[in-house]
């Protein structure tokens, strides 16, 4: 049943669009914190649909909102990559840049979902997402093939986060789709602008996994959302 | 060596409009990344279908001390503006 696939691709923008607003007041330049707060805003939109599909089809009365500030970590389905921390703006950027690739080609390929709805919330998605690519790409490219200092905090941001990749390709019946058939797209991708960006994709193939199953989420992901959810468990009732 | 990115100027052609305004201005890397930083600074809201970006540096100004030579002149000119003609009816709303 597709519930867990739906919860899936909701963590996804749900942990990762809370990761990304995370950097609102306090990114490099003025016109980059409004433009991650835009994609951070786009993604909790896209949780909205996601979570909000998946807890009607679910049918046992949660909502989006149960689902995002009623969970613990061990009952989230992320992918590993996106609970990571922002730490530096290369590392931001690149983790951005990886699961935007990712998420792009896992989107064109829902739009043609069997689900209607399914493929509803892929067509909306997509042209958010065609963006957040075209702009993280722009960046890794921009600050790659920058200066020395900046092409060296590109190259260990990616080499940092690669152990994440491989996760974003394993695949089980709970998946929306196959998603190990989305590799080839990717590693063409990823080729094209690491070449542009001068950095060197690591020869390791080794990855981490866990956080989609839930089998083992790193530790940074309780951290993460016991700020999130501090607000609506302390008040479950409050309301604007 | 110099930090802040150069300055951009930034104008957006409206959903009705038929000509691009000058809406403010933004910090930018290049023309590329000021079109994207334009369209998440000034276009969140719909605001426009076509942005254009301008270094600010490539503008040339008039000066505001030459306010009196420039302007002044057209003060008592008034049949410079288009009221002295009868428009026939036909013709509508102008």
């Amino acid at each position: 049943m597709s519930v867990q696939g739906l919860i899936r691709m909701g963590d996804n923008t749900l942990v990762l669009g809370q990761r990304v607003s995370e950097w609102c007041g306090h990114a490099p330049a003025l016109e980059e914190d409004i433009a991650l707060a835009n994609t951070a805003l786009d993604l909790i939109g896209q949780t909205q649909l996601w979570l909000g599909l998946a807890a009607e089809r679910e049918g046992k009365g949660r909502t989006a909102d149960t689902l995002a500030y009623h969970r613990d970590a061990w009952d989230f389905r992320n992918l590993l990559v996106v609970e990571q921390p922002n730490r530096d703006f290369g590392v931001t950027m690149m983790r951005q840049f990886l699961f935007d690739a990712w998420h792009l080609e896992a989107l064109k390929a829902l739009t043609e979902h069997e689900d209607a709805e399914i493929a509803a919330i892929a067509q909306k998605s997509v042209k958010e997402v065609t963006y957040h690519r075209e702009r993280s790409s722009d960046t890794v490219i921009a600050l790659g093939d920058g200066t020395e200092e900046s092409h060296e905090r590109m190259q260990a941001a990616l080499d940092r986060l690669w152990p994440y990749v491989g996760e974003m390709f394993s695949t089980d019946e709970d998946d929306l789709m196959d998603v190990s058939a989305l590799r080839p797209a990717f590693d063409a991708y990823l080729e094209t602008v690491l070449a542009e960006a001068t950095l060197s994709r690591p020869d390791s193939d080794f990855a981490h996994m866990g956080g989609k199953t839930g089998a083992r989420h790193t530790e940074h992901l309780g951290h993460m959302l016991a700020t999130m959810q501090v607000l609506p468990r302390s008040h479950p009732d409050a309301t604007w | 060596m110099k930090q802040e990115w150069p300055l951009w100027e930034v104008f957006i052609r409206g959903q009705h409009g038929l000509s691009h305004r000058h809406v403010g201005s933004l910090h930018a890397a290049d023309a590329e990344h000021a079109i994207q930083n334009a369209r998440d600074v000034y276009t969140r809201r719909k605001e426009g279908v076509s942005i254009w970006v301008v270094p600010a540096a490539d503008i040339t100004a008039s000066s505001p001390d030459d306010k009196g030579s420039l302007y002044d002149p057209a003060d008592d000119k008034v049949y410079r503006h288009p009221t002295f003609f009868d428009i026939p009816d036909d013709v509508g709303a102008m």
